[in-house]
């Protein structure tokens, strides 16, 4: 028995957080269902026009889309250097490693509006070198997205490296396995869940991005979060509320999707 | 003998595309600051005596503050109940904690705009009720931007906080409550104080992600209650002054440096070196 489980004091200021914490989110539920063109509460008559909305207007479907493609080789990217660099600081254990992992951490430590103007100054100077790669533009979208996402990429496969026994990669050095084969056969195996999340977060990471994207975009490339920026600036879309309390039902879906897992498993 | 190809395979493709894509063009933001419009430090100058800008440091300073204390204290609660509380407020407060955390921060703004704007939830309510004959303004100046930002960042602090919680040896509590402690001593003398790195930790963090927010001040402060970030935005895209939206982001990048520094002195207190 603990002695020191929290009083009632605790448990009613921590309910009281908690209900903080998920009210605006349910309050989005109610606004999404008002059958006026502004925000606003329905009274009496609800109504599903702003879903409606959704399936209508084209602009939502393609920003999604768009999302998911840009979130997908931004991922790709990412998880790549990350893995390649993570892989490199565990194995070679270079001598500047803190400088060196310092280094790939910055993006994530920075400020982000800092992060943003400095990804804006690249991009309108490299696009004034080449017709692909430049503001506003795709490519330009995922590397930008890359560079933000990575840092977290590269902290969870360090994690996940740090769990690995350093015997087991010795032993296969000792019996000859070349750099190549340690990585490939012994090491990423045993850090696949490591990496699979890794791609996971970036992914998730680039879909919701949107401080760097609002410098970065300006009409040729709309992702999700920038269509939704836009109908929050000036006149308050309602059809936001619709989207909001879709990707709200996801997250909750896959959250207690992975709860459910986890308690069948005996967790 | 070393194999300098190595190191350049694993190593090189993210520190040569971090180095092209981010250090260069920092760089280049640092050149902006002293050459636009005119070389020289006039913009910093500028940015430190304008008293505009100077009332948005100040504004920013003062949110940041109040939403760190708020988030910490609320972030403590949470984690006191999430780490020594009984499996089913711990699957409670877990939900709490994660379904906000994965849900991206325009939607979450977007919920306390309904909430709390005119002609939101809690206005129409209270409207409804005949409590006010006028809503009450609470988005678009600080209030809502002090709210947002704390709701955005409470699931921040909770990871260092429960961390520095979990840590604690159980038997020093044991002891306490054995020597004749009651339950309130034994959280306001021992657990508090002993838990108090945390809290420095979790703050520090909060404070440093809140100075450069953009998102949720542009939303919820409706351009009345502009902070730094939403001002170096103004001044790259609406009434251009590059040098000058320059200079106050390398002002901001330059304090947090600042406090990462102490914040890593603060995990490890050891080295004083």
């Amino acid at each position: 028995m603990r002695p020191t489980r929290p009083g009632l004091v605790a448990s009613v200021l921590a309910a009281l957080v908690g209900v903080f914490l998920l009210m605006p989110l349910v309050a989005v539920i109610p606004v999404s269902f008002t059958s006026k063109r502004f925000l606003s509460v329905p009274s009496g008559e609800w109504s599903l026009r702003h879903y409606r909305a959704l399936v209508d207007n084209p602009e939502w479907l393609q920003a999604a889309g768009m999302s998911v493609s840009v979130g997908l080789m931004s991922a790709v990217l990412a998880t790549t250097l990350a893995l390649l660099f993570s892989l490199g600081i565990w194995m070679l254990r270079p001598r500047w490693s803190g400088a060196l992992m310092g280094l790939a951490l910055l993006p994530m430590v920075a400020p982000p509006v800092v992060s943003a103007l400095t990804l804006y100054f690249f991009l309108i100077s490299v696009g004034q070198m080449n017709g692909l790669v430049g503001y506003d533009s795709v490519p330009g979208v995922v590397l930008a997205h890359t560079v933000m996402v990575s840092p977290f990429a590269v902290v969870l496969i360090t994690v996940a490296l740090a769990q690995v026994d350093r015997r087991i990669d010795l032993a296969a050095r000792v019996m000859g396995a070349g750099l190549w084969t340690r990585m490939v056969r012994v090491i990423l195996p045993n850090i696949r869940f490591g990496v699979l999340s890794a791609f996971l977060l970036s992914f998730v990471l680039s879909w919701e991005e949107i401080g760097v994207t609002i410098f970065i975009t300006s009409v040729n490339v709309a992702t999700l979060p920038r269509l939704m920026w836009m109908g929050l600036r000036d006149n308050i879309d309602p059809a936001i509320a619709a989207v909001s309390v879709v990707l709200i039902a996801i997250v909750i879906a896959v959250i207690v999707a992975r709860a459910v897992v986890r308690g069948v498993r005996g967790g | 003998m070393r194999n300098l190809s190595k190191p350049a395979i694993l190593l090189g493709p993210l520190l040569v595309f971090l180095c092209l894509t981010y250090v260069v063009p920092f760089l280049g933001i640092l050149r902006w600051s002293v050459t636009l419009p005119e070389p020289g430090l006039g913009q910093y100058q500028a940015a430190l005596s304008d008293p505009l800008i100077l009332s948005v440091f100040w504004r920013t300073l003062r949110i940041c503050a109040v939403v760190t204390a708020v988030s910490v204290a609320a972030a403590y609660v949470v984690t006191l109940l999430w780490v020594r509380g009984g499996p089913v407020q711990r699957l409670l407060i877990e939900f709490c904690i994660l379904i906000p955390f994965w849900i991206s921060v325009l939607t979450r703004a977007f919920g306390w705009l309904a909430l709390l704007s005119n002609k939101g939830l809690i206005n129409t309510w209270l409207q409804s009720l005949g409590v006010l004959s006028e809503p009450l303004s609470m988005v678009r100046n600080e209030f809502g931007v002090i709210v947002g930002m704390s709701h955005f960042l409470i699931p921040f602090a909770v990871f260092p906080l429960a961390s520095a919680m979990r840590n604690l040896d159980e038997r020093v509590l044991l002891a306490a409550r054995g020597m004749g402690a009651g339950r309130q001593r034994v959280f306001w003398t021992v657990f508090l104080p002993m838990t108090l790195p945390g809290v420095l930790g979790a703050a520090l963090i909060v404070f440093v992600f809140a100075l450069g927010f953009f998102v949720t001040p542009a939303i919820l402060g409706g351009g009345r209650s502009v902070m730094i970030a939403e001002l170096v935005y103004l001044r790259i895209f609406q009434s251009p002054n590059w040098g000058l939206g320059a200079a106050i982001s390398v002002i901001l990048m330059a304090g947090v440096a600042l406090l990462m520094g102490a914040l890593m002195r603060a995990v490890r207190p050891g080295d004083k070196s």
